[in-house]
């Protein structure tokens, strides 16, 4: 940081302390103001931001230790050195409690001052730069909205910016709570149709007749109620991109007139004759499995091909739990910003609970589970109890006479490495000694997984 | 542009030393720098309770007392000298301004024993182009070689050139341009 970005506010009643520090300091190039008693100094405070507040602590009025819990409230980030000639024990055990930096008795020795004051700038300094490196840190994990450091996701945004620049249509695979819509407004965002409109229609939500009527308008006197010829979804999302949420669920009436449209990229609106042609980009998304759809009938197999052009699969929340501090703390500073609560963070036995949780409504399952925490919490930190998510539980073995079999004491002991690595699987295997897979299937073995939990991919070698 | 070196010290001048601080203070702004010799010291700078002087109140005093043509003045003492927050200082300007005043009392040595004299000169030398920098508006420079670094020890002191840095340097050309501008 600049010299001239250290703000300085000197605050004492004694004019020629004022004065003499300020002429003192100022050689330093620090950008300095002074303040003559607490009531004027607080009303700069709350007027300006300080790097370091230089405090007397006898002054008329509000004293400097009122000052100091005043400023810290203000402005916990300025640095609060108190000043005394009048050095006690309980009155520096005072200041340091409220949070001052340190405490000078006058006069000070000017190596004193000087090694304080560069200490002070130095550590601002680093805590700038560091804030700095995590935001740079975040944008590497970013792809506009998602976040992951996984190599899983990593890869999943890299393709999703390669498609983003082509004009082909995208399947977005994913259980709910992924980030499927995300996904698909970063996409939208990244393309050449960024200036254009980004148009969500989720198929489940509506009937066949309403669905069909959304997506490509209605003529005047269509049906009953169709008072005014309406323009659809698909004229809407003309020169953008049109999001198709929920495709597996549409009619196969539908899906027939939606692979009319990604065929000729023309469609009539319901109740008309006259041809309308759009540009528009598709990206569909879904949480079925539409390969088994298409096999078992269920889904057009034609259908399925023009929209399979890029398929992106998300990963479901428990398959990256490397995440989840980067989300936590995302949700964290989102979530409090926007319920106006300063959360600094959750415990580790919190964390663990959250690691080991198996998140079937994934990152957005996650996302509510913290609102309540923020909501309930009752300090700045997030404890256990604020989560509302219970800790799986380990059975007991062995105390009651007879001895355990050695199935059930290693049912028992990969029970306890699990919650002791927080539900991390990589963790838990390299604590026990045996890889991924043994570690599945050991869990599978003894039922420590939940039903429809998908199988390890294999170790890098 | 007229700059004054004026021993204020309790004691008799050391012509010598007031040589070697006008000689180097020239050659570090490149300026003419006359000694100034008259018998007038300041009177009310002492402070009984801190046996100590008041660099600010010398300050004045020299301000007041300097010759007229002096358009900066250094005074150069013997008696320790002290600013209400500091216990002690080496010396203090006035940050653009005019007069500026170094102690030799803290820059011999602090062994106890009687201070080389090449020793001191150096180090006064440096303490009074360093204030002198001061009152050009030079602040303190982040390199420690570089007789603008805030020195508050010997080491640091020691550590210091006698001359400008070529950053300093560049800026005191600039603050200089600026003032003969303002004075046109």
């Amino acid at each position: 940081m600049s010299r001239e970005r250290t703000r300085i506010l000197i605050v004492d009643d004694e004019e020629i302390v004022r004065e003499s520090l300020s002429a003192w300091l100022e050689k330093d190039g620090y950008t300095l103001a002074t303040a003559q008693d607490g009531e004027t100094a607080l009303e700069r405070i709350r007027k300006e931001r300080w790097s370091i507040l230089l405090v007397d602590l006898k002054m008329p009025g509000i004293d400097g230790l009122q000052v100091l819990e005043e400023a810290r409230k203000i402005q916990p980030e300025a640095v609060a050195v108190i000043m005394t000639a009048y050095a006690t024990v309980d009155s520096a055990v005072a200041a340091m409690k409220i949070g001052a930096y340190d405490y000078l008795v006058k006069p000070f020795d000017p190596e004193e001052l000087s090694l304080m004051i560069q200490k002070i700038v130095t550590q601002q300094a680093l805590v700038r730069e560091n804030v700095l490196l995590r935001k740079v840190l975040k944008r590497e994990y970013h792809f506009r909205d998602l976040i992951s450091k996984s190599p899983t996701m990593q890869a999943v945004f890299d393709l999703a910016r390669t498609a983003a620049r082509s004009h082909s249509t995208i399947l977005i695979l994913g259980e709910s709570g992924t980030g499927k819509e995300l996904l698909a407004r970063a996409v939208h965002a990244e393309s050449p149709r960024s200036q254009g409109p980004f148009v969500a229609v989720s198929c489940a939500a509506l009937t066949e007749t309403l669905l069909e009527s959304e997506l490509f308008g209605h003529e005047k006197g269509a049906f009953t109620g169709a008072a005014a010829r309406r323009k659809g979804k698909f004229e809407m999302a003309h020169g953008g991109t049109l999001f198709l949420d929920e495709i597996g669920d549409v009619t196969s009436k539908l899906q027939l007139d939606l692979l009319r449209v990604l065929e000729d990229r023309k469609f009539f609106r319901v109740g008309g004759s006259e041809a309308v042609t759009v540009d528009v980009r598709i990206i569909a998304a879904t949480n079925r499995d539409l390969q088994k759809a298409v096999a078992d009938g269920s889904f057009r197999e034609d259908l399925f091909y023009r929209l399979n052009v890029i398929p992106i699969h998300l990963p479901p929340l428990r398959d990256r739990l490397e995440d989840m501090p980067l989300l936590v703390e995302h949700f964290l500073e989102q979530l409090g910003a926007e319920m106006n609560r300063q959360i600094d963070g959750v415990s580790t036995d919190a964390m663990g609970i959250l690691m080991a949780h198996t998140w079937p409504g994934n990152v957005r399952e996650l996302r509510n589970v913290l609102e309540r925490a923020i909501v309930v919490a009752p300090g700045r930190v997030i404890e256990t109890s604020d989560l509302g998510l219970r800790r799986p539980p380990c059975a007991d073995i062995g105390d009651n006479g007879s001895l355990a079999s050695l199935d059930d004491v290693e049912k028992h002991h990969i029970c306890r490495v699990l919650q002791d690595a927080g539900g991390n699987i990589s963790q838990a295997a390299r604590t026990l000694g045996i890889d991924r897979a043994t570690l599945y299937n050991k869990m599978k073995k003894y039922q420590l997984r939940k039903d429809g939990e998908p199988e390890p991919e294999q170790e890098p070698s | 542009m007229d700059v004054y070196l004026w021993w204020i010290g309790a004691a008799a001048a050391d012509h010598e030393l007031l040589g070697m601080v006008r000689r180097r203070t020239e050659q570090a702004f490149g300026l003419p720098v006359r000694a100034w010799l008259s018998h007038e010291r300041p009177a009310d700078s002492y402070d009984a309770r801190r046996q100590q002087h008041s660099s600010t109140r010398i300050l004045k005093w020299l301000l007041d007392a300097r010759p007229k043509e002096a358009a900066k003045i250094v005074g150069l003492t013997d008696v320790d000298l002290f600013i209400p927050i500091l216990t002690f200082v080496y010396g203090e300007a006035q940050l653009g301004g005019t007069a500026a005043v170094v102690s030799t009392a803290r820059l011999a040595s602090d062994t106890g024993f009687r201070p080389d004299h090449a020793l001191l000169t150096a180090r006064v030398v440096k303490e009074s182009v360093h204030e002198l920098g001061h009152t050009f508006g030079l602040i303190h420079c982040p390199r420690p070689t570089c007789v603008m670094a805030r020195s508050v020890n010997l080491v640091q002191v020691d550590a210091k050139e006698p001359v400008l840095c070529h950053d300093c340097h560049i800026r005191f050309g600039e603050l200089r341009k600026q003032g003969q501008e303002h004075h046109e």
